[in-house]
């Protein structure tokens, strides 16, 4: 009790100073995030360091409300090259709040240069176990049933995902589509997912002046994702899918804030998701620990 | 050949070809990639102060942390007040914003609209 008790207060102070330190890093970048399943082909730019929360409540009739997190750190490596670490946690009501696991992806872009689908591989591998509720994609036959059980943390689950990213830019539009195959290292088959995502900020030009709340720092969108079964059962039978309309607030030189309701489509989804998230970017985060800028 | 001579001649091979890759960085080698059609392209928003206002905050925002806030370049990245820029058409600087030069560091500013594009050639040419 007593130990918790020193964590809980440790946490808190690592927690407020790692705040009192985002608000006081004089950062320039802003975050990029237009969808939260769905991956764009735009890579982090290279030295800039992302920081990320990305949150998602549920309400299921038959289980406990819960909300899942996830906390990331992006790094764009090269120009075609980012990579990724995310930290997974989550809290069940009437249940218990609990650390899940990690995941570590990377992103590569094959073409440099734009055209009129840029692909761009995604390579990952997760070791979360059997409670994440991060929900960060839908593979194989996910479902609101897996969200019922009290608890467990007793099954690992060390996968590899790998995504085949699309995406297109046209007349202010983006329009970007995941292509998903999971695989549980523990001999289980291969799972498949989608999510497409459609955005467009709601002003193309941006206004001469200093602004705030003007709409071309405004982001609207959906995103539609969901799984496919897995290879023996590929298709849509026994999936679930989402509908989400994203929006997000681009707040100059300071952080995203993202927000997206998603409604389920069939009985084996959760009938409402609500999704909310804040990311940050510092510029040149090497450069300026080296004390070179 | 002897196999001494063999591993200097690719050892010289290789040395050159990293002196090639290395001065081409900044060079302005990506505008011989640029298509006719997008060079002769003209800036719909050309010399409008509202729109070189813009462009200078939407510099300051995304390209300010690599070429400084005044665009004179910092470590690595270049000064563009230069003449490379300066004799540059607008549809030159557009297609490197839209494309980037993803070999050299410059990452493709595509995620940006157009006009927002066009909003920060109109900047950079009114620096000349």
């Amino acid at each position: 009790m007593e130990k918790n008790s020193v964590l809980g207060s440790n946490l808190r102070v690592v927690a407020l100073l790692g705040l009192t330190w985002l608000l006081f890093w004089p950062a320039r970048s802003q975050a990029q995030e237009n969808y939260f399943v769905t991956y764009t082909q735009h890579m982090e730019e290279p030295g800039n360091l992302e920081f990320a929360t990305k949150s998602v409540a549920g309400f299921p009739q038959a289980g406990n409300a819960f909300l899942g997190n996830a906390f990331e750190l992006e790094y764009g490596v090269k120009t075609w090259w980012t990579s990724e670490l995310y930290l997974d946690s989550q809290t069940t009501a009437n249940e218990s709040s609990l650390f899940t696991g990690f995941r570590f992806e990377n992103r590569f872009r094959p073409l440099l240069g734009e055209h009129w689908i840029n692909p761009v591989l995604y390579a990952e591998f997760e070791n979360i176990n059997s409670a994440d509720k991060a929900l960060l994609e839908v593979v194989g036959h996910d479902g609101i049933n897996d969200f019922l059980e009290r608890n467990d943390r007793s099954e690992k689950e060390r996968e590899v995902e790998l995504k085949l990213i699309l995406g297109s830019n046209f007349k202010g539009w983006n329009v970007s589509e995941n292509f998903i195959a999971e695989k549980n290292l523990a001999a289980e088959p291969w799972e498949f997912g989608y999510a497409v995502g459609v955005s467009r900020p709601l002003s193309l030009a941006a206004s001469p002046n200093p602004c705030r709340l003007c709409r071309e720092n405004f982001t609207a969108g959906a995103e539609m994702y969901g799984g496919l079964g897995d290879r023996y059962s590929f298709g849509l039978h026994d999936t679930s899918q989402y509908l989400a309309p994203t929006m997000a607030f681009h707040l100059p030189s300071g952080p995203t804030v993202a927000v997206s309701p998603g409604f389920g489509l069939n009985s084996n989804s959760h009938g409402f998701l609500l999704r909310f998230g804040v990311s940050y970017e510092i510029d040149q985060f090497v450069s300026r620990l080296r004390g070179k800028r | 050949m002897s196999r001494r001579n063999a591993w200097l001649l690719i050892a010289s091979l290789l040395l050159s070809a990293t002196f090639l890759c290395a001065a081409s960085i900044g060079d302005g080698a990506w505008k011989a990639k640029v298509p006719e059609k997008e060079r002769a392209r003209e800036n719909p928003y050309d010399s409008q102060s509202d729109a070189i206002a813009a462009g200078a905050k939407l510099f300051r925002q995304n390209c300010a942390s690599c070429h400084g806030n005044e665009a004179t370049g910092t470590e690595k990245k270049p000064n563009l007040h230069s003449d490379r820029i300066r004799n540059s058409t607008p549809g030159e600087l557009a297609w490197l914003l839209k494309n980037g030069s993803m070999k050299n560091g410059m990452p493709s500013w595509s995620r940006l609209p157009e006009q927002q594009r066009w909003q920060i050639v109109s900047y950079l040419k009114s620096l000349q």
